[in-house]
């Protein structure tokens, strides 16, 4: 790396051509830096905005308070679309964090005819674009009944959040000695046994980045809950996605702080989980 | 599937004879199904009743195929689907590899801060990065403000609402999927061939351009696939920061079946895209693990 055409580089150097600190590397440097800028500035810019005491949006700041935090906890619509979440991402993520795990264990542990197919139909919520998968949701909810139900929504975001859990929880399964559990069984251990005792345990870091996995896609899926949802039952994603539609009211700002914060901190316990099975 | 039928005719046996290690195998197959059947009724069954619907609605024939292929309206969204998406697949492309190059030869510590800067946004909600572009880039926003501040524009800049925020949106959104792929590729370039070159007498130029980039080129190539695939599918983005001559073929979709009850129209557009996200993902699927890119992030 020397677009520069400075070629001064000592051979004792040029042994190893990535630990120089040359100007090339510099501009690097400089641009990488530039683009990390690019990629989070923007988020943190809702911080300030949310504890601005504007009542329109204006930055920066002309002076500070927590108004938009008390409007957004003593409005109704607010709170139940922030209780209309919870309840949808709960039964979600224990939903597929069953489903997703059992699948992941059989996926990479044992080979059976058609395993191709059920992978391809198991990985479809990945690659199908979201809005295909709305569509036909919505179709098939409005033939059902469920448009509009708590019921439907849980289905739905479980439906998108199994390819997750399945992907992280492989990833563990991987990398467990799959004899340890023979071994158990070997000693008299029941399959269950065997499983709870020994297998479980280590996979346990997958199985929970999975289930935060799952949780967060309920709670910012917003494109299939905007066609499956209504007035009366209507997610926190959903909610946002009308008030950023119409005006930019800051009280946004506020749920994207608290957004924010929350998504920081799975991010921070992710990455504290993968580190033991690496 | 005969596996839930012979598990339940056998008997439970504690200790590890022959069979029952088979016995065993059919018991983790069977663990497969709920979660298949599972997505065969709520996504599978769902978004195949939709494609059908492409060929069935109003009426059976491929009417609906002839009108999106013919009239311009729909033609017109299509191929601002293929240029917006080609374009925010260059421009993180070129964000992304210089990105990448520096996260894969920079030491642990680097790693891990610019991994983390990737992972931020990977992890936030897309509406409150959205809805932060908002803020930064309308008219009286942020950018504008500090642009008219230090002189260097007099009038308000339309940044938002149009092809400029669409791209800036997306390639934020979407940049991280080419990072991943790319620095999967390039952190497992073998140092001794780069070393090699340099003995050999190569300059640092010669070594990136004739060795490094060539070794990097399957990482290039999933993170353009990826990153194109994801575009083309696009909606909550380019529908919150783009203007109405920046639709795409998803806001194109929600359209016809969510506002007018076309069903015909909106399923042909479906089948469309679908076809080309499938095609291109098998594409991807020979140079990548799908699963290991979004399995990989730390």
């Amino acid at each position: 790396m020397n677009p520069l055409g400075v070629a001064v580089v000592p051979p004792e150097e040029r042994a190893s051509p990535f630990a120089r600190f040359d100007l090339p590397r510099l501009l690097l440097v400089v641009v990488c830096v530039a683009i990390g800028i690019f990629l989070i500035l923007p988020i943190f810019i809702v911080i300030p905005i949310s504890f601005s005491s504007a009542k329109f949006l204006q930055f920066p700041p002309p002076g500070w308070s927590l108004q938009w935090y008390q409007a957004f906890f003593s409005s109704p619509a607010w709170m139940n679309a922030l209780k209309t979440s919870a309840t949808i991402a709960v039964p979600t993520t224990i939903l597929a964090t069953l489903l997703g795990t059992a699948a992941a264990l059989a996926m990479i542990r044992s080979k059976f005819p058609g395993a191709t197919l059920i992978n391809a139909v198991i990985m479809a919520p990945l690659i199908v674009p979201l809005i295909i998968a709305a569509c036909g949701i919505f179709a098939v909810f409005r033939i059902w009944g469920l448009i509009g139900t708590i019921g439907g929504l849980i289905l739905a975001h479980t439906a998108l959040a199994i390819p997750f859990v399945v992907v992280t929880v492989s990833a563990s399964v991987r990398t467990v000695d799959q004899r340890l559990e023979q071994a158990a069984r070997g000693l008299g251990a029941s399959p269950l046994v065997a499983f709870r005792r020994i297998t479980l345990p280590l996979i346990l870091p997958g199985v929970l980045s999975g289930a935060l996995f799952a949780f967060v896609t309920s709670l910012d899926e917003v494109i299939v809950s905007l066609f499956i949802s209504t007035a009366q039952v209507r997610p926190l994603a959903v909610q946002m996605w009308s008030d950023v539609r119409g005006a930019i009211d800051p009280t946004i700002a506020a749920v994207s702080t608290l957004l924010f914060g929350f998504s920081l901190g799975v991010l921070l316990l992710v990455s504290l989980m993968r580190r033991p099975s690496r | 599937m005969a596996t839930t039928r012979q598990l339940a005719d056998q008997p439970e046996v504690g200790a590890l004879a022959p069979t029952s290690l088979g016995r065993m195998r059919l018991g983790t197959t069977a663990l497969v199904l709920p979660a298949s059947l599972f997505l065969l009724i709520t996504f599978v069954y769902p978004v195949g009743l939709l494609l059908l619907r492409s060929v069935s609605f109003p009426t059976w024939g491929i009417e609906n195929y002839a009108t999106i292929f013919q009239e311009t309206i729909y033609l017109r969204v299509l191929a601002n689907t293929v240029v917006i998406s080609g374009a925010v697949t260059l421009i993180t492309l070129l964000l992304g590899y210089p990105y990448a190059y520096l996260m894969a030869t920079g030491s642990p510590l680097t790693q891990r801060a610019m991994a983390f800067v990737v992972l931020v946004p990977f992890w936030t909600s897309i509406l409150v990065r959205t809805y932060a572009w908002l803020v930064l880039l309308q008219r009286r926003g942020l950018v504008n403000r500090t642009l008219e501040w230090s002189g260097l524009i007099t009038e308000p800049l339309d940044l938002v609402h149009n092809r400029i925020g669409v791209y800036i949106g997306m390639t934020q959104v979407l940049l991280p999927f080419m990072v991943f792929p790319l620095f999967a590729v390039m952190s497992r370039i073998d140092r001794s061939h780069l070393q090699a070159a340099s003995n050999l007498g190569a300059p640092p130029t010669q070594v990136f351009i004739r060795v490094f980039l060539p070794l990097s080129l399957p990482g290039v190539i999933a993170g353009v696939l990826l990153v194109f695939i994801l575009s083309l599918g696009y909606y909550i983005t380019p529908a919150l920061l783009g203007g109405p001559r920046d639709i795409m073929i998803a806001q194109l979709i929600q359209e016809q079946i969510g506002e007018f009850g076309e069903w015909g129209i909106g399923a042909a557009l479906a089948t469309v895209l679908l076809i080309g996200t499938v095609l291109l993902a098998a594409l991807l699927n020979r140079f990548i693990k799908l699963d290991r890119i979004w399995g990989g992030q730390t």
